[in-house]
């Protein structure tokens, strides 16, 4: 992988994109009919299946119970086959467990959790081919479901990587380009208010670079929410037509 | 055991400090606290001390036989552990979000930024490599536990020494201490861990922030950076939300930081290493004899105190004088109460629960009532006009009696429930006047 150009001199990415472009985006609400609000969103080849439960009442011991606000309960898991290699423990290592931790922190601030005092919202995300951008690919199908499932939220949250490469940002890395080793940002956004959920960045990246990193995450991450939002009406509108309105 | 709950005034009294920039500790915002480095007698071995946060780093090494896709690159292996000692709370099952969040993060910090050349590490590629294995353990809790073991880390991770490898051919041999010294690894650079915690949505920050601080805060940023400016990882947790101009002021601050950090590092792995060459006496040993286990010293915080009296004098001059002004007050002494006629209650509770029994049997108590009110009021009077302070205590002496000796006999019905019985007149009198107290 060493010698692959991420960016080529006339501005094309590895696979044919310019650095602020995203990848295809197709997504899909109410794709199972016995859960409470389902999604199903695909970024290129990054396939996510989430699930949302509630809210309904505690499991287990009801001394978690707030007596405030809602518990949200989120859990990730990856299918063994989304990697190239096998991976043996779809969930319940270390990484799956950070994962869920951050989706409950994004989602946490973004449902109004006030509204449902001492009850549970589950939110299950499965990953099925994962090929770079995994948790903005979580959190976007998350988002969805949890609309799909009527669960009140202050806005969509919307997420997206972002890169550096040659003096650029790329936006929406591939997996060919998060394994070459640079610096990955990972960024969920409440697009009407601007106001970042969660910031995760790993490898080293200059402090000079990390306004321009940033900017280039937060327009991706608008652009998703242009997105999703079109694949919300499109379905409230099919959904009015079944229902004969 | 659970953790105990922080209480509401004291969350209140957090939060307006904070609002008014001052800390429990007087640091200001971006002050750190004292950070402290000492190094065990081995290679690898430190404890860092920031502020009473304490954390334990131990390096070790090991020949395993490489990953299978990562022939020609050693292995690094990161574990924190928080031990019971640092914190009631913790305890071997409980711990599980904190403790992947911690090692997620310390992970990815020094394992991302690749900070030590994996590739030195190689002895026969595809054979033989080095398993370095940072081992971490939380001693004390007090706050920033992320900060203190990444300095932990990183500080053991620069004092260690490996044994010295040589290859020929087919041959590999390992050289003990005595035969060669042992070879320091290849670190790049130093990454280290600035925690920024936010309150009140986002409107007041501070660095550092102690376990007091931590329980209030609504979120934490965690910034890491190494000396040349360069970001090695950042993470927001907790649901705070970020604007994007306040991370990029807190990276700058970050970059501030770390400089000094790093700087007293280096200091600490120098003088190590002279006292080391000079053959004088190393280790945990050592450092802590100085602070002698005999002697009681508290850490002095360096306070300005000029402007003290002046704030001082105010706030008495704004005070209002105390509602009540006693003249003659009652002294208790240890493990007494007294119940009687004419004197003040101090067996509230016992009062309450009794209360609702007698109150069934009223009417009789009403003709004894009526020849003794007056007397009480009497009493009471009177004991308001002496000056001495009354002492009230369980001594069996007749002389400590407070009942005047001439006063008119009252009608004392025996009582089976206190022993005394010369000092216990009826309750229901003395109920019968404090409910016609409270109506007047």
């Amino acid at each position: 992988m060493a010698g692959l150009e991420l960016l080529s001199d006339q501005g094309y990415r590895v696979d044919g994109r310019r650095a602020g472009e995203l990848r295809k985006i197709q997504a899909r609400m109410g794709v199972f009919a016995q859960a409470d609000g389902s999604a199903y969103i695909e970024q290129g080849n990054t396939k996510a299946l989430a699930v949302v439960y509630g809210p309904h009442e505690i499991r287990g011991s009801r001394a978690r119970a707030l007596p405030d606000r809602a518990l949200v309960n989120c859990q990730y898991s990856s299918a063994t086959f989304s990697t190239g290699e096998r991976k043996r423990r779809p969930h319940g290592d270390r990484k799956s467990c950070e994962m869920g931790l951050q989706l409950r922190q994004t989602f946490e601030a973004a449902i109004l959790t006030q509204l449902h005092p001492r009850s549970q919202i589950d939110i299950y995300v499965q990953v099925l081919q994962a090929d770079g951008g995994t948790y903005a690919a979580c959190v976007n199908a998350a988002t969805l479901a949890v609309l799909d499932a009527g669960i009140p939220m202050r806005d969509f949250v919307c997420a997206c990587s972002a890169g550096f490469v040659d003096n650029t940002a790329l936006a929406d890395l591939s997996h060919v380009e998060e394994a070459a080793g640079g610096p990955q940002l990972a960024l969920a956004l409440l697009p009407a208010s601007g106001q970042i959920a969660l910031l995760e960045m790993d490898a080293r990246l200059h402090e000079d670079h990390l306004e321009q990193v940033l900017e280039a995450a937060a327009r991706a991450a608008r652009d998703v929410h242009t997105l999703l939002d079109r694949v919300v009406r499109q379905h409230v509108r099919e959904a009015s037509i079944l229902l004969g309105d | 055991m659970k953790e105990t709950p922080l209480s509401n005034c004291e969350r209140r009294f957090l939060l307006r400090a904070i609002e008014e920039k001052k800390r429990l500790d007087g640091r200001q915002t971006y002050d750190y606290r004292n950070i402290k480095i000492s190094f065990g007698t081995d290679y690898g071995c430190c404890i860092v001390e920031l502020g009473k946060t304490r954390v334990l780093g131990q390096v070790s090494c090991e020949l395993v036989s490489p990953k299978l896709n990562r022939a020609t690159e050693g292995i690094l292996f990161f574990n924190l552990e928080l031990s019971q000692m640092a914190a009631p709370a913790f305890e071997p099952g409980r711990q599980s979000d904190l403790l992947v969040k911690l090692n997620r993060l310390l992970e990815r910090c020094l394992r991302n930024s690749k900070c030590i050349d994996t590739e030195s590490l190689c002895v026969v590629a595809g054979e033989k490599v080095w398993q370095i294995r940072v081992d971490l353990h939380l001693l004390n809790h007090d706050g920033n536990i992320i900060d203190a073991a990444s300095i932990a880390a990183i500080v053991a991770l620069c004092h260690f020494r490996r044994p010295d490898v040589s290859v020929q051919g087919d041959e590999i041999t390992l050289y003990t201490p005595e035969e060669r010294d042992p070879v320091p690894l290849s670190i790049h650079h130093l990454p280290i861990c600035v925690s920024f915690a936010f309150f009140q949505q986002g409107t007041y920050l501070l660095v550092d922030p102690n376990e007091r601080e931590e329980r209030v805060m609504d979120g934490l940023l965690v910034i890491a950076m190494n000396k040349h400016r360069e970001i090695c990882t950042i993470q927001s947790s907790g649901g705070i939300m970020l604007l994007k101009d306040q991370v990029l002021r807190c990276s700058k601050i970050a970059g501030v930081k770390v400089l000094e950090i790093t700087e007293l590092i280096q200091k600490a792995l120098e003088n190590d290493q002279k006292v080391r060459k000079e053959g004088g006496k190393f280790g945990f040993a050592e450092s802590i004899a100085s602070q002698r286990i005999t002697a009681f010293k508290m850490e002095k915080a360096p306070i300005d105190t000029s402007d003290v009296e002046e704030k001082a004098e105010e706030i008495i001059a704004e005070a209002e004088p105390p509602s009540e002004v006693v003249s003659n007050p009652v002294l208790w002494t240890p493990g007494t109460a007294q119940i009687g006629e004419g004197l003040e209650n101090s067996w509230g509770d016992l009062e309450d629960s009794a209360k609702e029994e007698e109150d069934e049997d009223g009417t009789d108590g009403a003709v004894i009532l009526g020849s003794t009110k007056m007397d009480a009021g009497v009493e009471v009077s009177n004991i308001g006009s002496q000056d001495a302070p009354i002492v009230l205590s369980d001594s069996e002496e007749e002389e400590m009696i407070i009942l005047e000796p001439d006063k008119n006999p009252k009608k004392i019905r025996t009582q089976t429930i206190s022993a005394k019985q010369e000092k216990a007149p009826s309750k229901k009198p003395v109920k019968k006047r404090k409910k016609k107290k409270a109506a007047n």
